[in-house]
């Protein structure tokens, strides 16, 4: 294989670095053109997600990078959500007086990280992936200097982190001195049926890495305060597209280097998987604060998507594909629709701020009421058919004490989901609310209009693009 | 011509007039709201008519599934619609219940009426969905969406406790559901295939079969709801508008009674039979048990809450019989109740309109000053407790043969519960509508108007001829029945 196709292998990647540096080097000389830099971002991210589809599928570099069909179908879908990123971040940060060309840049080194995690193919390229990624976003979280909340959720973000990779590094060293090798093929051989205790050790490490990047409990605990912290575009960014990275990786690290152990990965992710389900589902129960509260949320999703996984099989993984992308879409939109909501030029963060928000800004509310249901899982809302995936999956496997455990835990969610509609359907209003922001409300409501009706035909679609990305990783 | 898509989706026609009239005119314009009115009552009418076309034109000597549509969708999952004798009636009764609802609203509304009306017209699209539906995802996705437009219903138009008592609604029915969820995707899993038609030919082995019955039990016994976990039921009836009392009583429960004509005896009858001493059991408590309470009851809504819980019981009971009468019966007297229990709602809402109480206490002596309004109550009471003439009679009889047939005991406790509504429905009418007037504020209470007859017209007219003319029913449902009574028979005989 020839340098230059290995390049051709790596396109989308290149275009992103290459941009990236590219909008640097604008924004250096160009401070005040913080619109052009942006738009310059959005433009490289859509151009990549182009790149990313037509590209030849192959490996490249040595194994350090597989663009098969499961790298293309989470790059254009991390693309895309990165893009969204910057439209809706963009514009907030201007409104409040932070003019960083530095954003757009930030978003798509993040993007890249993101690339690279979801076709990496070896140790290294993992780490690297991991690392540009998680660099990226802890900037981000930190970017409102002038909030001492976000410079606390960057810190917080950071230090943790920090621990996660220092954890991911920690395993991936076992594993090498183990495997002997760091790609994930030569892993699986070196595993064979049955990983011995160092590999499954430098396993167990990685996992709790990962993990952690995925705000899996009990790896969870920086994720509520980020949250909370964190500039709200930021956070409709970093609950979305990072996830589905990070959970890509999971999955080309156990079906890529350790298929064969299925068995013996299996029992930690269904555990972790579990233990995500209730500690968002009942950690849910007593928060007040809607950002607090989506962050256990989105731990509980999580669950749902590791229990896919845990599942060891292609349908498993088709699951999890699913499940993160149709999740993606909800949480884009969620975040997006705070984000459009002020009072007095007051960000509306509580339940009780939602009070009678139908009369105040209905489009808003009824957005905010599909994301409520689909995250509870009601039907026809996109979230009920990302957990018949997972569910269905987890039942072909076997699993089903998990899977009802899970959907019991789902019932125990619907009460928080509940108390958010109540709150903004059945109780008085809490005074006006301001004029929404065009791009912030647009973005909420086309993710809602995804939600329901959408999703019903693009389910159709994305279906057998799913079940191909699935194939790619190998289980049976 | 789709005449069952056309059906479920009409009201949503409705609707997206409604929508369009409440983000154009605001929310209290008035012109607007008087206009959502009739775009929502001639919707309902549109749907009746469509749904009388469709009973016209079935035909009743196929036991098999009629007028099916078949889209395939994604993942093995399709668009199946088609209805049998044994839903088709389901089906009318939806739709002749749903302009009453909405004619029955038409005052006692007055905030957030277009939300009012999208909430019934989006229901009325769900409750045709489910007894249309034959993919197993496709009947899920109707039957339990159908909470969300309830638990508004009663959240924002309900009475003091209506927070609770929505909350209570929404959690009790998920937690059934997403056992049958767990279930379906099993069946899904295991038989590839998510056709009811199909699934019904498919044989479960009896230890999975337990199981799966065990989950759909989960979900239909509280939608029904069958005691210990009907407690759900009176909450909601008594903190719901009067309408939301009517649909909930009259159609949503009996969903709980499809699902076990549809999917529990057909699919898993070695598990059905099995369980029927069970289900017999909680039937009978049902029947003596809440009988009991209901007499005991203060509130009006109450005391007919309950009193549904115990005729569910014997639809129950008529159900797991499983010989023709019992079907037949329990079919019939499901029917029954949703005319009988809903006009009963009615007739409480136009004293509580007219005095803003359900507290029995608060009445007596009606009759001296609304001789209409005694006289309807009475039919409608009388129906109730089965007299014959009345619907309630051929259901409730049937039933008890069809039990007396599977189990004597049973059917004498059942029997009893058929007294013991005698004793509450006649009492309450005697505290309601005899004696004298003695509260001095009911001396000004007027009579019904004109808008009540014509509310209560087609509901005694639905009492009284299907009580005189059961076999106009019948005739109708017997195919299917025997069908899956023959079905149901081979099924439980081999395995003995």
């Amino acid at each position: 294989m020839t340098f230059s196709s290995n390049l051709l292998i790596a396109f989308p990647q290149l275009i992103l670095a290459v941009s990236a540096l590219l909008l640097l080097v604008v924004g250096a000389f160009a401070p005040k053109q913080t619109t052009l830099v942006a738009g310059g971002g959005v433009l490289a991210l859509a151009l990549a997600a182009f790149a990313a589809a037509i590209q030849p599928l192959g490996v490249a570099f040595g194994g350090a990078l597989v663009n098969d069909a499961g790298a293309v179908f989470a790059e254009v879908a991390i693309y895309a959500a990165s893009a969204v990123g910057i439209v809706l971040g963009k514009p907030w940060f201007e409104r409040r007086g932070v003019r960083n060309f530095e954003f757009p840049v930030l978003v798509l080194l993040a993007a890249l990280g993101m690339g690279m995690m979801a076709a990496s193919g070896d140790l290294i390229s993992l780490y690297v992936g991991v690392e540009l990624q998680s660099l990226a976003l802890y900037v981000l979280a930190a970017m409102h200097r002038d909030d001492a909340k976000a410079s606390e959720a960057g810190l917080k973000y950071f230090v943790l982190g920090a621990l996660s990779s220092g954890l991911l590094l920690y395993g991936a060293s076992l594993i090498y001195g183990f495997a002997g090798s760091t790609v994930f093929t030569d892993i699986a051989v070196a595993a064979g049926g049955h990983a011995n205790t160092g590999l499954l050790f430098g396993l167990v490490f990685l996992i709790c890495g990962l993990a952690f990047k995925v705000s899996a409990a009990p790896f969870h605990m920086w994720t509520p305060d980020v949250y909370e912290g964190a500039p709200t575009p930021i956070v409709a960014f970093f609950a979305a597209a990072p996830k589905l990275a990070a959970m890509v990786l999971f999955a080309r690290v156990l079906a890529n280097g350790f298929a064969g152990a299925s068995d013996q990965w299996q029992q930690i992710l269904v555990v972790i998987a579990l233990i995500s389900v209730a500690v968002g589902a009942f950690a849910g129960l007593v928060q007040k604060n809607l950002k607090r509260l989506w962050a256990y949320s989105s731990i509980a999703n999580i669950g749902y998507a590791l229990l896919g996984l845990a599942s060891g099989t292609s349908e498993g993984v088709q699951a999890m594909l699913m499940f993160m992308v149709l999740y993606m879409v909800d949480v884009t939109g969620f975040f997006a629709c705070l984000a459009a909501l002020s009072r007095q030029g007051r960000a509306m963060e509580t339940i009780d701020d939602m009070a009678g928000l139908i009369k105040e800004q209905p489009g808003i509310a009824l957005a905010m009421t599909a994301f409520a249901l689909s995250a509870l899982g009601l039907p026809p809302f996109s979230g009920f058919w990302a957990k018949i995936y997972v569910f269905k999956a987890a039942l072909d496997a076997g699993l089903w004490a998990p899977a009802v455990i899970g959907l019991v835990g789902s019932v125990v969610a619907a009460f928080y989901y509940l108390k958010l509609i109540k709150v903004m359907w059945f109780d008085g209003s809490a005074g006006a609310t301001d004029k929404p922001p065009m791009e912030a409300r647009a973005i909420g409501l086309a993710a809602a209009l995804f939600a329901f009706p959408i999703v019903m035909l693009a389910l159709k679609f994305l279906d057998p693009l799913a079940a191909t990305a699935a194939h790619a990783f190998g289980l049976a | 011509m789709p005449i069952l898509s056309l059906i479920t989706f009409a009201p949503l026609v409705g609707v997206a007039a409604i929508l369009g009239l409440r983000l154009t005119g605001g929310p209290d314009n008035a012109r607007s709201v008087e206009r959502s009115k009739w775009i929502a009552l001639i919707t309902t009418l549109v749907t009746l008519a469509l749904s009388v076309l469709l009973v016209v034109r079935f035909n009743p000597n196929d036991w098999g599934f009629q007028f099916v549509e078949e889209t395939p969708w994604f993942a093995g999952i399709a668009y199946r619609m088609g209805v049998d004798g044994i839903s088709v009636l389901f089906v009318l009764l939806t739709a002749f219940l749903m302009p009453i609802c909405i004619a029955a609203s038409w005052k006692s509304i007055e905030t957030r009426v277009h939300e009012y009306m999208i909430a019934f017209l989006l229901l009325e699209t769900l409750v045709v969905g489910v007894f249309c539906a034959l993919d197993l995802v496709l009947f899920y996705t109707f039957f339990e969406f159908g909470l969300v437009p309830m638990f508004l219903i009663i959240g924002i138009w309900g009475g003091a406790r209506r927070v609770y008592a929505a909350f209570k609604f929404f959690l009790y029915t998920l937690l059934g559901s997403v056992l049958m969820l767990a279930a379906i995707l099993y069946m899904i899993g295991t038989a590839h295939t998510s056709s009811i038609p199909e699934l019904m030919a498919y044989h479960f082995s009896p230890a999975v079969q337990t199981w799966l019955w065990l989950a759909f039990f989960a979900s239909f016994a509280v939608k029904m709801p069958m005691w210990p976990v009907h407690t759900w039921l009176p909450d909601a009836h008594v903190e719901a508008p009067t309408a939301g009392s009517v649909i909930l009583a009259g159609i949503l429960l009996k969903m709980g009674g499809y699902g076990f004509l549809r999917f529990s005896l057909p699919m898993f009858p070695n598990a059905s039979e099995m369980f029927t001493p069970l289900v017999f059991a909680m039937s009978a408590i049902a029947v003596i048990y809440t009988s009991l309470v209901a007499f005991r009851q203060t509130d009006i809504k109450k005391l007919i809450a309950y009193s549904s819980v115990a005729h569910m019981g014997l639809v129950t009971m008529g159900i797991f019989s499983g010989n023709v009468q019992g079907e037949q019966g329990a079919i019939y007297q499901m029917l029954s109740h949703g005319v009988i229990s809903g006009a009963l709602f009615l007739c409480v809402g136009v004293i509580y309109d007219r005095m803003h109480t359900r507290d029995i206490t608060a009445y007596g002596g009606l009759v001296n000053r609304m001789p209409w309004y005694a006289a309807v109550f009475m039919l409608f009471s009388m129906g109730n407790v089965g007299l014959p003439g009345t619907s309630g009679f051929v259901g409730e009889i049937l039933s008890v043969v069809g039990v007396y047939k599977a189990s004597t005991w049973t059917a004498i406790l059942a029997t009893s519960g058929v007294i013991l509504s005698a004793v509450y429905m006649l009492s309450l009418y005697r505290r309601v509508v005899m004696g004298e007037l003695t509260n001095p504020k009911l001396a000004a209470i007027t009579d019904l108007e004109l808008r009540e007859v014509l509310i209560f017209t087609p509901l005694i007219v639905a009492t009284l001829y299907l009580g005189i003319q059961p076999n106009s029913v019948f005739s109708l449902t017997s195919s299917s029945v025997d069908h899956l009574v023959s079905v149901y028979q081979a099924a439980t005989a081999g395995a003995l």
